[in-house]
């Protein structure tokens, strides 16, 4: 759980985050978007206190984030940024090994950790442990900044845009990834983004910023239904509201009984994505199954309308 | 085959330089002609291998001095704490390289003495420029993204400089250590004019009983020493730079 209660941070008098109060559930995504310049940067580095707050606290599960050295904060809080930052003179291993050696982690621990981590990201370790970041591509780069973010399993992941700088393939790779990585660890992940595509496919909860301010903060399906204000509206983008909200769930989500034909889908695509599949197949069902083959029913036309239809 | 040659050259003139140091005899032939009448075609006031050594030492103790104080100076105005003193200390290691060595021979001499102690003091303050201001470059230049990578996992200010800042930086450092190094090579010379065991009794000499032959291998030996130093370091840069992913940087 993190608590931000009343945050401010002013530079020379310019406020930059007024005033912002949000709670953060556990094991849960938060995406903070808005526009350049909002202060989503500000806000997300004065929770591992890489910047000071002008006023207002953040509780960490209750307690308040000044009462250890801001060192010692930041090794119990994954951090990972656009560009990954990986330390160019280290190794992969050593890059990921980066806060277990600074908390005094023994070898063998280490070692395992960095192992387990590599093979989570399907990097092999074998392959790619002693190489140094320049020999990876810059997919595999931001997979090991990610991996070294939470080599200390810390509850907490901070991201800053981390598949900006990626291209849209791997960048739809990196997503699915985090996703199954953050259930899998139960990681609490406060992810910042420019795209709405992003917010919306990873987001349990997203925070709209405009202006320092924190404008809208709510489910992905609210912030269709209900936009704050004129500036959520035009951040989400007036056509692409039944897209949106068919981006949130799953095709698993909105299986129903029964059979259908045709090759078919897997539970774990957006719906948005299989619409697009039915309309260009010309099908008005199409069958879904589980990863293990399992035939969980079908997903249709009319079913996927009355779902983008605008929430009563 | 041609990757070799520049490699063999080096080699040769290392070769070349220790035979003439150690049996300086060999190459009378060579240098003779230089000379009239029966004037000695080998320095013969003392051993070369020596005066090379003592040469080599007068530089290393004066190198190894700037470095200290150079890369103290630069880490300590990169700090938060110490950035007022930049322009400062900018200030006065620019005085450093822009006072004459000579100058500074003739002014440290009635405090330190004749010797070796007034030729340091010298090649000590002309040294600390290309030091200061590389490790200044260095470490200013960190790409952000990794300095942002660094404070957010946790690291302290010691623990940032040792293990990022300073590595990722020595590139850039060892260069400007090879230019001082280089620079003093060359200013140990007049260093004799002080009465400082080094090469430049060579030359020294050669000038007073008009010996071209004493002139030239007296600076010949100079330079030999300063390409393979020059080089040596140059080859450490390299590797150092390569492993570490960065753009060899001049
Ligand atoms: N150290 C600083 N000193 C002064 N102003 C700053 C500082 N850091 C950020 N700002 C200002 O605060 C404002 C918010 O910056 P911030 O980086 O939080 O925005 P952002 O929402 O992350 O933008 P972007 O989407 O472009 O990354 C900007 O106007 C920026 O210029
Ligand atoms: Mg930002």
């Amino acid at each position: 759980m993190i608590e931000i209660d009343g945050i401010t941070k002013r530079y020379d008098g310019n406020t930059v985050v007024n005033n912002v109060s949000m709670m953060i559930e556990p094991r849960t995504v938060t995406v903070i978007v808005g526009t350049s310049g909002s202060g989503k940067t500000t806000l997300l580095r004065m929770i591992n206190r890489l910047v000071e707050p002008t006023s207002g606290a953040i509780r960490l599960d209750g307690e308040d984030n000044r009462s250890m050295p801001g060192f010692e904060l930041r090794r119990r809080i994954g951090y990972a940024i656009q560009g990954h930052g990986l330390f160019p003179h280290r190794t992969v291993a050593q890059n990921i090994a980066t806060v277990p050696v600074l908390l005094g982690w023994d070898r063998a621990r280490i070692d395992a950790k960095v192992a387990e981590l590599l093979t989570l990201f399907q990097l092999d370790p074998a392959a790619f442990a002693n190489r140094f970041p320049h020999e990876l591509s810059g997919g595999q780069q931001q997979r090991v900044g990610v991996a070294r973010a939470l080599a200390a399993e810390p509850k907490v992941l901070l991201m800053d845009e981390p598949f900006g700088a990626l291209d849209p393939i791997i960048r739809a790779k990196a997503q699915a990834d985090l996703l199954a990585i953050q259930s899998l660890l139960g990681t609490t992940i406060v992810l910042v983004t420019h795209d709405m595509d992003e917010a919306f496919h990873l987001a349990h909860k997203i925070a709209v910023m405009d202006k320092g301010a924190l404008v809208q903060y709510g489910k992905p399906a609210e912030l269709v239904k209900d936009p704050a204000t004129e500036f959520v509206q035009t951040l989400i983008g007036t056509s692409e509201r039944p897209f949106r909200l068919l981006s949130i769930e799953t095709a698993g989500d909105a299986v129903e009984p029964g059979p259908a034909d045709g090759k078919p889908l897997a539970e774990t695509i957006s719906q948005r994505d299989a619409l697009s599949e039915l309309l260009w197949s010309g099908r008005a069902a199409v069958p879904v199954v589980a990863a293990d083959g399992t035939v969980l029913g079908k997903v249709t036309l009319e079913g996927l309308t009355r779902r983008a239809a605008k929430p009563q | 085959m041609r990757v070799l040659i520049p490699y063999l050259l080096r080699l040769a003139l290392l070769v070349i330089l220790i035979a003439f140091l150690v049996v300086p005899g060999w190459f009378d032939p060579l240098l003779k002609p230089l000379v009239r009448d029966n004037a000695p075609a080998i320095y013969n006031q003392g051993s070369l291998l020596t005066l090379t050594l003592l040469h080599l030492r007068t530089v290393a103790i004066a190198t190894t001095g700037a470095i200290l104080v150079a890369v103290t100076l630069a880490i300590l105005v990169t700090r938060p704490f110490g950035a007022e003193f930049l322009p400062l200390s900018r200030s006065l290691v620019n005085i450093g390289q822009t006072f004459p060595p000579v100058a500074v021979l003739a002014l440290a001499v009635p405090i330190l003495g004749f010797g070796e102690k007034p030729t340091l003091v010298a090649l000590f303050l002309y040294g600390l420029l290309p030091i200061f201001e590389n490790t200044l470059t260095g470490l200013t230049t960190l790409p952000s993204s990794v300095m942002e990578a660094a404070r957010g996992s946790g690291m302290t200010d010691r623990q940032r400089l040792f293990k990022v800042e300073l590595p990722l930086a020595m590139p850039v450092i060892l260069a400007g250590i090879r230019l001082s190094v280089v620079i003093s090579l060359a200013t140990a010379t007049i260093g004799s004019t002080v009465a400082a065991k080094t090469l430049g009794e060579v030359i020294i000499a050669g000038l007073q009983s008009n010996n071209i032959a004493f002139v030239l291998q007296g600076g010949l030996i100079v330079g030999a020493l300063a390409v393979l130093i020059y080089d040596g370091f140059s080859a450490i840069e390299h590797v150092l730079a390569r492993r570490a992913g960065l753009p060899a940087r001049a």
